[in-house]
């Protein structure tokens, strides 16, 4: 039995004619920022998924917590917490409403629900339907979705995608805020500067495989270059993608 | 089953549902308004009174004994005018249906074939009071006597059809409606993943769903059964009418088996809709929800033998308004919980947690 929060090892998934994941192995240490970067469809998201138990993997093994995510595993569901790529949203309710609805689910009373909604500065807009909500604040919901029961290990698929500069330093705040109370975190991520500034470690993916894991100090002093992203440019190569 | 859990994912449904104002509008009102609308339209047919003038003396209408008069009246409302020219306009002009006066030995009848029916009925009441005064006349007693009632209550007015009919259809689009968008919405919104990584049991989220629609069809029968029995459209219940209830719930259950199956299949709302509508019209007009059947051709009725929607129908009448009981519904009850558990296996098939 091993110590680390996630062990991941040969992960391989198949869609159809797709070889989305293909031998994927990671660990990640408890309290650690993790960060998994690739460019679009390079096995990330569907990395991700089967790590949290959402996809069962055609092969290999995931351990969370020292538990395996199959077969569904409430005990372990309440101790991570999980924020889809879309936002996950019940239509027609409030902020409030939602993260209330959520709470529930997890036997966490409206007051906790109401503290997190203030964590993410959301307390302005708890009365407006998740439709009327902007990118960032309905990201921010997500997440405040996400952690309100108080999970130890928390998944964030591409948070601040399509936010504007404002809302993604804002998000960095929470995010390392997040993890510095002792939470391990994971997410993935196609923004470089995001991943540096982060993650403890990163792993830099491609054609559903681990090119690269390591600090981002010592990745960019490995490979000689300026930046993360010229590490990944330089592991991912410069053809457009999808 | 968290009583907690359940209670706060069924207020999130429903409120999403009732928020929807096009959906609310579809699923609650306007079956509703078809119920005030159809009501007052049919209120008076089934009184069908022929309306005739008599114009003059009439001797075979004078001289009948005031008892047997006013058995007359109760289908028959004959009015007094003196003019014979203006009384023949009115019935060309559909007012009235007929004209008659009396010339010598003959009593003569005018009529329009424009409303067929009522012309007939009245010229079959005339022709009746004719027969009988002229069988008295011969000093005889009559050799035969028929006397004729309704099976059912003679109160069975429009109102008492179309209240169980309507309410049937009601139901039913909102059971398909309901399911439906809401497996392709938290689908494509993925809840459901979400859901999935919640420790929350699957029987939890069922059950909130299927409460909610089951709620919201016992509420749309109150109020159903509360308008229709206002005074103006003066609904009567018979006896065991509360039995309407567990038939209500079996129905709703079939229903959203239908939407279940919609659901899972169809990857948009719109197509969902598409599909729903496919189903529903087809099923409200051939199951007697809007009009009987009974004059259908044979092909029409054997389709309509096929949906679930035709014997909730018919069993909400029976009990509604032609005073059965457990006999007309626990047969009806089984069918549709069967129909139910069948589409949800064949729904069940089909489920997909993603669009992927």
């Amino acid at each position: 039995m091993t110590d680390a929060a996630i062990t991941v090892e040969g992960l391989r998934k198949r869609y159809g004619d797709v070889q989305a994941v293909d031998g994927v192995s990671l660990t990640v240490e408890r309290g650690e920022f993790y960060g998994i970067l690739g460019p679009n469809g390079a096995g990330k998201t569907t990395t991700l998924e089967m790590t949290e138990g959402l996809r069962k993997p055609d092969e290999g093994t995931v351990r969370l917590l020292g538990e395996s995510p199959f077969p569904r595993n409430p005990a372990l569901l309440r101790r991570m917490g999980v924020q889809l790529q879309a936002s996950a949203f019940f239509e027609k309710l409030t902020a409030r409403e939602q993260i209330r609805t959520f709470a529930s689910l997890y036997g966490v009373p409206a007051e906790r629900a109401d503290a997190m909604l203030e964590t993410v500065g959301l307390t302005e807009k708890a009365g407006t339907r998740e439709n009327r909500l902007s990118g960032g604040q309905a990201q921010r919901l997500s997440i405040a979705c996400a952690l309100v029961h108080d999970p130890e290990l928390v998944f964030l698929d591409e948070p601040t995608t399509g936010l504007d500069p404002q809302a993604r330093r804002n998000l960095w705040d929470l995010l390392r805020a997040i993890n510095g109370e002792g939470r391990t975190v994971v997410l993935t991520t196609h923004y470089m500067d995001e991943a540096e500034t982060l993650c403890d470690r990163v792993a830099v993916m491609d054609h559903g495989r681990v090119l690269r894991v390591g600090a981002p100090a010592e990745l960019v002093a490995e490979l000689g270059v300026d930046s993360l992203e010229d590490v990944f440019l330089q592991l991912t190569g410069r053809e457009y993608r999808q | 089953m968290n009583p907690k859990t359940f209670a706060s994912l069924s207020r999130a449904m429903a409120l999403g549902l009732l928020r929807d104002r096009t959906a609310a509008f579809f699923m609650l009102v306007f079956p509703l308004m078809f119920l005030v609308l159809f009501g007052a339209l049919f209120k008076n047919d089934s009184t069908a009174r022929a309306e005739i003038v008599q114009v003059g003396r009439v001797e075979i209408f004078d001289s009948l004994p005031r008892e047997e008069r006013e058995g007359l009246e109760e289908v028959l409302e004959i009015r007094r005018s003196d003019d014979r020219e203006k009384a023949l306009e009115e019935v060309r002009a559909g007012d009235v249906d007929a004209v008659v006066w009396q010339e010598g030995d003959e009593v003569r009848l005018r009529y329009s074939a424009a409303d067929q029916v009522r012309a007939g009925n009245a010229r079959a009441l005339v022709g009746s009071v004719v027969q009988q005064a002229n069988i008295a006349a011969t000093g005889q007693p009559p050799a035969y006597a028929l006397t004729a009632r309704q099976v059912e209550d003679e109160s069975l007015k429009a109102i008492q059809f179309l209240t169980p009919g309507l309410l049937g259809w009601a139901v039913a689009m909102g059971a398909v409606f309901g399911s439906a968008f809401t497996l392709v919405n938290w689908r494509k919104k993925r809840i459901l993943r979400r859901l999935w990584l919640a420790p929350v049991s699957a029987g939890t989220v069922i059950a909130a769903r299927v409460g909610v629609s089951v709620a919201l069809a016992l509420v749309q029968t109150a109020v159903f059964l509360g308008v229709a029995s206002i005074p103006y459209y003066g609904l009567e219940l018979s006896g065991h009418w509360w039995l309407a209830v567990p038939l209500v719930v079996c129905g709703t259950l079939a229903f959203m088996s239908i939407g279940l199956v919609v659901g899972a299949w169809a990857k948009t709302e719109e197509a969902a809709n598409g599909v729903a509508q496919v189903v529903i019209l087809p099923m409200a007009f051939l199951s007697g929800a809007f009009f009987p059947l009974d004059m259908a051709p044979a092909w029409i009725r054997t389709v309509s033998g096929l949906f679930p929607l035709t014997y909730l129908n018919e069993a909400m009448q029976d009990v509604l308004s032609r005073g059965q009981s457990w006999g007309a519904v626990l047969p009806v009850m089984g069918g549709l919980l069967l129909f139910a558990a069948a589409l949800t296996a064949v729904a069940a098939r089909l489920f997909r947690w993603d669009d992927a």
